[in-house]
């Protein structure tokens, strides 16, 4: 199981949080402006990197907020949280766009 | 290639088994092939050998980064069943079912199909509606798929605890003519009989790049091995196929997840069937070795890692405890986990993409190796022909863009 440190609330077991899927994937702004390949992009295509991956969870058992995450997928080892609403931190090494 | 049979095992054995061939070849690299496969598990050699048999194209390639069989073909549970909700999957699963049916023969090698059924079982209202829905749509496609209440369920499978558990069994969909086949026996019986042929089977041999040309068609696969050209290439790579796909630019609808499995220590034949139960989290049979083999959920997340939480194993071995009251004594002998590539709408995708000479077969998500031959089958007709074949037609990338999704979200076995 893995342990999670929830920028508000600290290190807790997985167990009390829920993924939420790759972050950073904004709402486009006037949806109805976009080419079908566009909106298919947005809705069902995903990076899915081999590597470090932003990614959302959510605090559900505990403060119940949404929070990022970079993780490596290979190790899952997570190197760095942060709040929602924040940048992803630059990472060296980091090749992923 | 060698043919097995009775009178050939008797023949060798009075020679002490000494005159064995090799099963298949361990060439090296072609400069050139008509056709390169990505990945050495059952899809990509089922697709080799559907190529070379039925299409006459033998310069091909199956590439597999590490060893035939490695990847999530030897680690599956090994249930076959083709008893999905719409049209187009039936047809596609049903294709795959009875290409099994005849499998053995076919390729010359005992891939220990058996017929065993396959029991779905129901815990609350909405599985009884949801199954018996099931059963219906199965049986206007000629699918076939049975009603069964409780106690039937409890006749067909004596160990099942029907009654003094959490959620008792109120009924069961039960396909007759699923089960379970040996997937060892899958990837090296397709291995040797595309060998056969004339298919190369490389293995160490780690694909590294696409080689686009100035029209946007494939020229050739980069590997550790060399640079192989080629204009056709189908991308067989399981959980990894978004990481291959990048590499000709192609942006994939699939997330990977590891999915983890189980086996039990050997016992002697203790349950008859295949039994899944979709809501309580727990599905098992018992292999011919007589392990109970038994399939945990994926975890939350997407990764590479190739192991998955304990958390997620308890949470099954709790189900089979409930269900099965006389395997609380089994100890469990090993786990593991595979990377599966789950598409939004649970289908797979064996399809054309938008780069000219490149195909995908991918997306079978917990519930690819029951496809097998059919998928092999379809995707070396696409490969063949630059057109899917009519079974496949439905399964295309631009179903997101265009909404035909095919929904199998409630079919798709306990995964999700």
């Amino acid at each position: 199981m893995l342990i999670i440190t929830c920028p508000w609330c600290g290190a807790r077991p997985e167990l009390e949080f829920r993924y939420g899927g790759e972050a950073h994937i904004a709402r486009p702004a006037d949806p109805s402006t976009l080419t079908d390949e566009e909106w298919a992009d947005f809705l069902y295509n995903r990076t899915n990197p081999k590597g470090l991956h932003a990614e959302r969870w959510r605090h559900v058992h505990g403060c119940g907020r949404f929070f990022n995450a970079v993780r490596d997928t290979v190790s899952d080892f997570f190197v760095v949280t942060y709040k929602a609403g924040e940048t992803r931190p630059d990472i060296a090494g980091d090749q992923a766009k | 290639m060698q043919k097995f049979s009775g009178l050939e095992l008797l023949r060798r054995a009075l020679g002490g088994h000494k005159s064995w061939q090799p099963q298949w070849r361990n060439p090296d690299p072609k400069p050139e092939y008509d056709a390169v496969i990505i990945g050495a598990g059952g899809h990509g050699l089922a697709a080799a050998y559907y190529l070379a048999k039925e299409h006459g194209i033998t310069r091909v390639a199956v590439l597999e980064r590490g060893w035939l069989g490695g990847g999530n073909t030897g680690r599956n549970t090994t249930i076959v069943r083709s008893n999905y909700l719409f049209d187009e999957s039936a047809a596609l699963y049903e294709h795959s079912v009875k290409l099994w049916e005849g499998l053995s023969q076919d390729i010359n090698y005992n891939v220990m199909y058996s017929a065993r059924g396959v029991l779905m079982l129901a815990h609350n209202i909405h599985d009884v509606q949801s199954f018996k829905r099931h059963v219906h749509a199965n049986r206007l496609n000629g699918v076939d798929n049975e009603w069964l209440t409780a106690e039937q369920c409890k006749e067909f499978c004596p160990p099942l605890n029907i009654s003094s558990m959490r959620y008792p069994i109120l009924g069961g969909a039960l396909q007759r003519r699923g089960g379970t086949a040996r997937h060892d026996a899958v990837a090296w019986g397709f291995a040797r009989a595309a060998d056969a042929r004339g298919v190369d089977i490389i293995q160490n041999c780690e694909v590294t790049g696409i080689r686009r040309g100035a029209d946007g068609a494939v020229e050739g696969v980069e590997t550790s091995r060399g640079f192989i050209r080629t204009k056709k290439i189908g991308v067989s790579a399981a959980g990894h196929t978004s990481v291959v796909m990048a590499m000709a630019g192609v942006r994939m609808p699939l997330e990977s997840y590891p999915l983890q499995a189980l086996v039990s220590e050997p016992v002697k034949p203790a349950f008859p069937t295949v039994v899944m139960s979709n809501t309580i989290h727990a599905y098992i049979s018992q292999s011919d070795k007589g392990e109970m083999v038994i399939g945990a959920g994926t975890d939350a997340y997407t990764s590479y890692s190739q192991r998955g939480a304990l958390h997620i194993t308890t949470h099954t071995l709790d189900a089979i405890c409930e269900l099965v009251p006389q395997f609380r004594r089994l100890r469990m002998l090993r786990n593991w986990g595979g990377i599966v590539d789950v598409t939004p709408d649970r289908s797979p995708i064996i399809a054309k993409t938008p780069v000219p000479g490149l195909y995908v077969n991918c997306g079978w998500g917990t519930g690819g190796f029951k496809a097998t031959p059919g998928s092999g089958n379809v995707f070396a007709h696409t490969i063949a022909k630059d057109a899917p074949h009519p079974i496949n037609a439905p399964f295309t990338l631009e179903r997101f863009r265009d909404g035909f999704l095919i929904d199998e979200a409630a079919a798709a076995a306990v995964a999700h």
